[in-house]
């Protein structure tokens, strides 16, 4: 077995060949990742490809069937308790108190980490996630975007390292989403490592390194441009009439990988360049259809990886 | 049109036939799956009947016999053997202890170790012989009317069957001594005086479990013990957290539950109230360390006011408070001693009825810090640090 290389003063997540199983099905296999502080690190993948449980491995509430890592220099088999300390975990089911009120949760909070000053520390943090008028509000009467507002103000309250944050922005509308990302973004700058689970594509443009898994599998990582970059995927834009037919009609044609539709235009992508440009040689210039050459989003890079993986895999 | 059709229009749109039947239905067979799936809960669904048939049909007994008697023999005299044969005789004594002294004869009464005691004065059979009509003490822990009430009503026929026994006496008087009874500390045979400080035990019991059974396992279905478990937090601060608040309100409701009794119903406490409220707050806690030790081991709410169940009945069928507990078979006894009403039951009527003291309530003291102790030690290893 492999040790886990010592980790520098620079990284925080740095793990290796994490593996978990539940009930005999593998569900994160031979992970490893390094995340370096300061960084916000996107967690992409499909439903029930290992998000959750990797990163609940990574601040001890799961222990790895195999493999070992670091997570802010401490040991994650050893040494779960001084990771809680310094680690925010945002749950993807609103987790704090229904039946208590915004600062009767955050002092809860504060209490536990043993803040000083429990009752000044949560009146601050009402301040700085906008809840002050709600602090007596019971938190589960909170429309979905307040919740998570707290409970983000729950995990950073105790000042972590590092924030854990499970699929955080699910199920809150656009402004919403949009003021949590700025938040993350000022917390980032004041230093703090933040690791995000998400499905929103957009939303993984604003990580500066991500990372795609699926069933259990790492298989992709990097900024975004060098994910794309890496897929080595040829992406044609269609627009014009009829693009259902034309979908219809190039699908499962050699060379051609992947067809989807985006709004008005098509989507048409494949890995072996030449076959693909030869299969579609026909259709170009014909029934008024625009064809250009463009790059690959990063939603057909992840949608091309899992299409794969699933034949790898299953 | 056909007749579906009608009956369809008359119905409203899409209103399918029997709809009643088919949505109760529907509902039933979800109910079904669901309990299936809950073992322990199935499980108790036949355990728990089982369980209290057997304890009714096999453990009680209200006509209690073999009763643990001590003697105190100030003379060793055949007459006093045959009396003594007499009483074993009867088949409500089985003499367990002999003492050497007046005080440790009040002592074991006191702490409820014996329910009776034999005293045989000195020069009894000189005494009999001389036809002073001696009289035989044979004292009776009364707090609990039914245990003692049989025993006592058999001493008449005992005077006669130790005669018959004994040959020595020559003409003897119709009556050459007798026996006296002494009914201590429930005189007059009073039922609430027995029932009122075993209800504080039982109510306590009951209330207490139930706070605690459930505390773990509501913070797994509301989804809190994720975010509980991601933070700084040990299981034993978990556990104390959980159980101290309950304290308090144990407290409250026992001072409630003995001051009503000693209002309403008269019940007096003849011991140290502080000593009362003392035992009784160590009571409540363990009482409150198996409630959340059962929240550890079950898997939802349901589980655990089921297991707060399987625990609360033995407690009364066993403890002493509602059946005698000297009346009940062997295995029976040692079940109940596993039981902290079992002890609190012969603390509370101790210090209430008999005034006793500390030094007579050693045992079951000890006996409910142990409990206390183990509860909280499983509840600390079985509670899951880890969502594995």
């Amino acid at each position: 077995m492999n040790l886990a290389p010592a980790s520098s003063p620079d990284i925080a997540i740095n793990v290796e060949g994490l593996s978990k199983s539940f009930g005999g099905r593998e569900v994160v296999h031979d992970l490893s990742m390094q995340v370096k502080r300061g960084s916000i690190y996107g967690f992409l993948g499909p439903n029930g490809s290992g998000k959750t449980t990797t990163i609940r491995m990574l601040c001890g509430l799961l222990t790895p069937d195999s493999g070992e890592g670091t997570c802010l220099g401490y040991d994650i088999r050893r040494d779960a308790d001084k990771i809680k300390r310094q680690v925010g975990y945002m749950t993807q089911r609103f987790s704090l108190y229904q039946d208590l009120s915004v600062r009767e949760n955050l002092e809860f909070v504060a209490r536990l980490y043993g803040m000083p000053d429990a009752r000044g520390a949560a009146r601050d943090m009402i301040q700085r996630i906008g809840l002050n008028g709600r602090e007596e509000q019971l938190a589960g009467e909170l429309s979905g975007g307040w919740k998570q507002r707290l409970a983000l103000g729950a995990c950073t309250l105790p000042n972590p390292q590092l924030l854990l944050l499970d699929e955080p922005t699910a199920g809150v509308d656009p402004k919403a989403r949009r003021d949590f990302w700025n938040e993350i973004h000022a917390l980032a700058a004041e230093g703090l490592t933040v690791l995000v689970s998400t499905h929103y594509m957009d939303e993984a443009e604003r990580c500066h390194e991500i990372a795609y898994i699926a069933y259990g599998h790492l298989l992709a990582h990097g900024t975004v441009d060098e994910v794309i970059a890496k897929s080595a995927l040829s992406t044609w834009t269609v627009s014009g009439d009829d693009l259902n037919g034309l979908a219809a009609e190039l699908a499962g044609k050699p060379g051609v990988d992947m067809v989807a539709p985006f709004g008005t235009s098509l989507h048409v992508s494949g890995r072996d360049k030449a076959a693909l440009e030869a299969t579609i040689a026909p259709y170009r210039d014909t029934r008024g259809w625009h064809w250009q050459d463009s790059e690959p989003s990063l939603e057909d890079v992840f949608i091309d990886l899992m299409n794969r993986s699933k034949d790898n895999f299953q | 049109m056909s007749v579906t059709e009608a009956t369809n229009r008359d119905r409203g749109v899409g209103e399918p036939a029997f709809g009643f039947w088919r949505r109760s239905y529907a509902m039933l067979v979800k109910e079904f799956i669901q309990l299936r799936r809950d073992r322990v809960s199935f499980a108790m669904i036949v355990m728990i009947p089982v369980m209290q048939l057997l304890l009714f049909g096999y453990a009680i007994n209200t006509t209690p016999r073999h009763l643990p008697t001590a003697v105190l023999i100030q003379e060793d005299s055949d007459l006093a053997r045959s009396v003594l044969k007499a009483l074993e005789n009867t088949s409500y004594f089985r003499f367990t202890r002999e003492v050497h002294s007046v005080a440790e004869f009040d002592d074991l009464l006191q702490s409820g170790k014996v329910l009776f005691g034999v005293e045989i004065p000195r020069g009894f059979e000189r005494a009999v012989r001389r036809g002073d009509r001696p009289a035989l003490l044979v004292a009776a822990d009364a707090t609990d009317p039914v245990a003692a009430g049989s025993a006592l009503g058999s001493l008449g026929v005992v005077v006669q069957t130790a005669l018959a026994h004994d040959l020595h006496i020559g003409d003897p008087p119709a009556m050459p001594f007798e026996i006296r009874a002494h009914a201590r500390y429930n005189p007059a045979a009073e039922s609430r005086l027995n029932i009122v400080p075993g209800l504080v035990g039982t109510i306590l019991t009951m209330t207490m479990l139930i706070f605690t059974a459930l505390s773990v396992t509501r913070e797994i279905e509301r989804g809190t013990m994720e975010s509980l478990l991601s933070m700084p937090i040990k299981p034993v601060e978990v556990m104390f957290g959980k159980i101290i608040p309950y304290v308090i309100v144990g407290f409250i409701q026992a001072s409630l539950i003995v001051g009503i009794g000693v209002l309403l119903f008269g019940v007096p406490i003849l011991g140290s109230v502080v000593l009362l409220a003392a035992l009784t707050t160590l009571f409540i806690t363990t009482n409150l360390s198996i409630g959340y030790t059962f929240s550890t081991i079950v898997q939802n709410q349901l589980q655990a006011m089921q297991m707060s169940m399987m625990f609360f009945l033995p407690s009364i069928l066993l403890s002493g408070f509602m059946f005698p507990f000297s009346g009940m078979p062997v295995w029976a006894q040692y079940l109940g001693e596993g039981l902290p009403l079992t002890h609190y039951i012969r603390i509370v009527r101790a210090i209430m009825l008999k005034g006793a003291g500390p030094a007579n309530l050693q045992y079951d003291t000890i006996a409910l810090i142990a409990l206390m102790l183990v509860a909280m030690t499983i509840a600390v290893t079985r509670f899951r640090r880890t969502l594995d």
